[in-house]
């Protein structure tokens, strides 16, 4: 799947145009994409990062034929998806971000429905028990969970045994339990060599999942690669959270000039801070001193290296916009 | 993760696996009939469009049958009540599935979703349209049959070439409600399409031509009447079974709600 300098433009009803500047022509329009590239291939997850409302349903939705792109080239298994006719759509499945599923039907006549489409469908008997569908076979999908009907959902997506597998947020809504036979199940179907694209705003699922990553932000790729190398060119960058009480905080002068140089220090909220950069052992022995002389025993505390959701977060930024 | 030839331009570079039927689609017909036959048992077990399908024209079937409405029309016909009553109730019929209950369904249909789902398998988007239609002609073909065995007891004579005459306007008829309907679910929400093909039904069924002729009614207005798909369908239904007649004007006045209504839906239809 092959996507190049998407942009995609959505016209504003008329009424809100009216409150827009009258006459400039870029108001009538607003850009939900601006410019995103990306490549997934075979036997890889790839995964779409980024904030709500970063463009990444967008995006997916024009690579799946169901939205057409203002400008730009996308191909999916080497056409054009806007054009797709049943035979390109019979090699790809998909799974919508609010599922698409019929409300009043069970799941497994549903997904012997969608299997009827395929003149050679996987077993939706063993799609059904994998994913545990079989525990909540009778009854009607209006009255599932949210994650039952997420199950159920990537089943339906499974149902061609597809070359190309677009999961729109996942685990959304998905227990534990759920998340973990999900997950497996997705390295399975990746290593049997589908082309895996994902979008989540999730950095932890990505982090488990995906091999190669496009952070977006604001329509346009902002950072690309694969998951081990953006995680290890960021090596000797640590984070480092603690919980300690007020008193081992305040009379905390946290670290000496020198010793300071290049961490950051943020309060995630009362009472649980985190240092990020490139700590060192001395840092730790200067902060237990401290707590030591004061009596003060963190209620947590824990060492890690950078995961995405801090590279994310950084570039990003921290607050919402 | 980039692939490059050897001029050095990236290529899209998924895998061509060799099939052997697998992700493969089916047939285009056993896609439509699948999707047919899984719509018209939507319908069926569907207790509100139960009601409206089934009940609603039974009760219309009965009440014509047992009140003195139609008797100056039966006279003038030579016919019978039940006789002259049947037509409009399938001209009923044919709106309450495709107006009404395809109507509704594709509305929520819609707001869930799953028209962009269905859209994405390879039954894909005319397979949606083309099963919806398969559904509605089998839902009336139902009707029919119910509404013609009930009208046997109560003394209906149809003949042959007035069945034959009655479906080309069914047809048409169907096509021209599901038209309005697809036009309806696809532009406004879905409680509005509720709302409003609801109160389309119940306009349309008593003031429509439908189940009552149009020049039955006082004042000037039946020409426009005559050029509603209700009042059009009536008066097809009532030449061709009654008169053995076939009456081009109200087939015309279909055929234009069929294009009219077909293309606005076409152009405005959101899928999503």
């Amino acid at each position: 799947m092959l996507i190049d300098d998407l942009r995609k433009d959505f016209s504003l009803p008329r009424r809100k145009r009216n409150r827009a500047t009258p006459g400039a022509e870029s108001q009538a329009t607003l850009r939900a994409v601006d410019g995103i590239s990306l490549r997934a291939a075979p036997g890889k997850v790839t995964a779409l990062l980024g904030a709500n409302g970063a463009g990444k349903s967008t995006t997916l939705s024009c690579a799946q034929g169901l939205l057409k792109p203002t400008a730009g080239r996308v191909r999916l298994l080497g056409e054009d998806p806007w054009r797709a006719g049943p035979s390109l759509r019979a090699r790809v499945g998909i799974m919508l971000q609010e599922g698409g599923l019929p409300q009043a039907i069970r799941p497994i006549p549903l997904l012997r429905h969608v299997a009827s489409m395929y003149r050679k469908p996987a077993d939706v008997d063993a799609l059904v028990s994998r994913l545990g569908i079989d525990g909540f076979d009778r009854t009607n999908i209006r009255r599932l969970s949210g994650g039952q009907r997420q199950r159920v959902a990537l089943a339906a997506a499974l149902v061609g045994d597809p070359e190309v597998l677009f999961l729109d947020e996942p685990s959304a809504g998905l227990d534990p339990q759920s998340r973990h036979v999900v997950f497996d199940l997705v390295r399975e179907v990746k290593e049997s060599g589908t082309c895996i694209v994902l979008t989540t705003h999730l950095m932890d699922d990505a982090q488990r999942l995906a091999d190669d990553v496009y952070i977006v932000d604001e329509g346009r790729n902002v950072v690309e690669g694969q998951v081990d190398d953006l995680l290890n060119n960021s090596q000797d960058r640590k984070t480092l959270r603690f919980a300690v009480s007020r008193r081992g905080m305040q009379l905390l002068d946290v670290f000496p000039a020198p010793l300071a140089e290049g961490l950051t220090l943020r309060e995630e909220h009362a009472g649980s801070y985190e240092i990020s950069g490139p700590i060192r052992p001395e840092h730790l022995s200067h902060l237990a001193g401290t707590w030591a002389e004061l009596g003060e025993l963190p209620t947590s505390l824990e060492l890690k290296p950078r995961s995405l959701e801090d590279l994310f977060l950084d570039i990003s930024g921290r607050t919402i916009r | 993760m980039s692939h490059s030839t050897e001029t050095g331009a990236p290529v899209d570079s998924d895998t061509f696996r060799p099939t052997d039927g697998a992700r493969e689609p089916a047939s285009v017909s056993s896609r439509i009939l699948a999707q047919g036959k899984y719509e018209t048992l939507a319908m069926l077990k569907n207790g509100e469009q139960l009601m409206l399908l089934i009940l609603f024209p039974l009760m219309a079937l009965f009440g014509l049958a047992f009140t003195g409405f139609l008797d100056g029309w039966a006279e003038q016909f030579g016919g019978s009540r039940i006789d002259v009553a049947m037509p409009g109730v399938l001209a009923l019929c044919a709106m309450s599935t495709a107006l009404s209950g395809q109507g509704i369904a594709t509305g929520f249909d819609r707001r869930y979703g799953v028209l962009r789902f269905l859209s994405t398998t390879p039954l894909g988007r005319g397979g949606l349209v083309a099963g919806k239609a398969v559904a509605v002609l089998t839902v009336v073909a139902i009707q029919y049959v119910v509404m013609g065995v009930v009208g046997l007891f109560l003394g209906w004579k149809p003949d042959v070439p007035g069945f034959l005459l009655s479906l080309p306007a069914l047809v048409l008829g169907v096509a021209a409600f599901t038209a309005v309907g697809l036009l309806v679910a696809g532009t406004v929400r879905a409680e509005a399409t509720l709302a409003v093909v609801n109160t389309l039904w119940v306009v349309l069924a008593a003031l429509g031509g439908s189940l009552i002729p149009a020049h039955h009614f006082p004042g000037g207005g039946s020409w426009f009447i005559e050029l509603l798909p209700s009042g059009a369908l009536g008066e097809a239904l009532r030449a061709g079974m009654l008169a053995h007649h076939v009456a081009w004007g109200p087939h015309l006045v279909l055929i234009a709600w069929i294009v009219i209504a077909g293309l606005a839906a076409r152009r405005w239809f959101k899928w999503s």
